[in-house]
């Protein structure tokens, strides 16, 4: 059994069908990257893995523990939802920061409200906030953003902001992170310093899956990728196999016109 | 703040009345208001009344007001909390966060900073408004100069307007903190 096992999800919007039947699964280290025209249905793929939309049939597993199943509504219920979620996290197309938070109250934000639901809190409250600072600083500095702390999101480039958003998302340590074209709202300078990051992530093996348009950065990454179309996986495979030599017709059209930008 | 939450409500029963409520306390005057309120408990042989006197009129002006006041104040509140991005809140729900600390750690100092001028306007009209509270024989402001102009006097009206102008400065001043307090970040 895979790490994460996806099965049969479809979703619809009122009567446009966004995804069907799709399948697949992600081993624990693994990258995986999505790619695919816009309307394909690669965000609302990852939306629906983190939650924030709901499918209208299919299973999500992971590590063995069935945390959606369409036909069960217990496991739906918004408080097992809420835990269920931490197995994900998301980095957004764009940023979705905290406008009135430093760059680290950013990133510690969320383990603080976690924190106080810990029944030794009260006990521990300063060690355990200091914990929190401490690994907040870390992640920063991960991402290249020592010196940012006690800024505010406004007063940092677009490629800065995006490395805070994956320091905060990396700090409640989800198992796999989700990555929504990560670097679509960027100037083209901005992203590779966003890209090197998402790198780095992948080499200390940190369980990714990454929607993107970065063709080159995908099949870099990439331990598989996913093309999708139409709401369907069309192909997937090894970068250099889905990239060096497309099986299906579909998926030779859309790498053709990339090939021509 | 109960008016903003029951118009966005997801139980339509509920939305519908609170909106019905605030188009008829916006739709119509506040004059009106003041003399139903006042008026209409006795008028109707409700078990209800007003306490005699001075205090009475002064307690239904003031009932009035806030009913009134409570009605614009919520539309200001539901556009505030209306105009955050859904991505703020898709970003607190994928941390974990609850409705509750999404709505107070997350985006209730945006929505703050984004109404304090429109609840400016609304506080400066209601000190001006409150001279309507004459129609009840309250003693207003306005009502008092009055008085002094039959007796051929005019300067007490100016003082009035003076005494407005200092009410409205005074808010002036006030909201601008809040405003320069709140500038550290962009929403």
């Amino acid at each position: 059994m895979a790490f994460l096992e996806v099965k049969g999800i479809e979703k619809s919007f009122g009567t446009v069908q966004v995804l069907r039947k799709i399948d697949f699964s992600l081993e624990k280290g693994e990258v995986i990257s999505i790619i695919g025209s816009s309307g394909s249905g690669k965000t609302t793929l990852l939306r629906c893995l983190n939650f924030l939309e709901r499918p209208d049939k299919g299973s999500i597993i992971v590590n063995n523990e069935v945390i959606f199943d369409a036909m069960d509504p217990a496991t739906q219920r918004e408080s097992e939802v809420r835990k269920k979620r931490l197995h994900f996290g998301l980095v957004f197309q764009n940023f979705n920061l905290f406008p009135q938070y430093t760059v680290l109250k950013n990133v510690t934000l969320a383990a603080e409200l976690l924190a106080k639901e810990r029944p030794d809190f009260k006990q521990n409250k300063k060690a355990i906030l200091k914990e929190i600072q401490d690994r907040g600083k870390m992640l920063l500095s991960q991402v290249g953003l020592s010196d940012k702390l006690d800024c505010y999101p406004h007063m940092i480039s677009g490629g800065q902001q995006q490395r805070v958003a994956i320091a905060r998302a990396l700090a409640l340590e989800p198992d796999i992170l989700c990555f929504d074209e990560p670097t679509s709202a960027l100037d083209p300078e901005l992203t590779g310093e966003v890209l090197k990051v998402i790198r780095n992530l992948a080499d200390r093996n940190t369980t990714m899956i990454i929607v993107t348009h970065e063709m080159d950065f995908a099949r870099d990454v990439a331990d598989r990728v996913i093309f999708m179309d139409g709401g369907v996986i069309v192909e997937q495979g090894h970068p250099q196999e889905v990239f060096g030599n497309p099986k299906e017709e579909r998926t030779k059209q859309f790498l053709a016109r990339y090939k021509k930008d | 703040m109960v008016i903003a939450f029951g118009s966005m409500s997801r139980f339509r029963p509920l939305r519908w009345v609170v909106r019905t409520f605030v188009w008829i306390i916006r739709g119509t005057p506040l004059m009106l208001q003041l003399i139903v309120i006042f008026f209409g408990p006795g008028l109707l042989n409700m078990p209800f009344s007003w306490p005699s006197g001075e205090s009475g009129r002064f307690v239904a002006a003031t009932v009035a007001f806030i009913i009134n006041y409570a009605c614009y104040f919520s539309e200001i509140y539901r556009g505030g909390i209306e105009s955050i991005p859904v991505g703020q809140y898709e970003a607190g729900q994928v941390l974990g966060m609850k409705k509750g600390q999404i709505f107070f750690h997350v985006t209730l100092l945006q929505v703050i900073k984004r109404i304090v001028p429109p609840i400016g306007n609304e506080v400066i009209t209601l000190v001006k408004d409150t001279s309507l509270a004459r129609i009840i024989a309250n003693k207003e402001i306005i009502m008092m100069a009055g008085e002094y102009t039959n007796k051929g006097l005019i300067w007490p009206l100016f003082a009035t307007g003076i005494y407005f102008l200092v009410f409205g400065g005074v808010l002036t001043v006030l909201l601008d903190w809040v405003e320069k307090k709140l500038s550290y970040f962009r929403v």
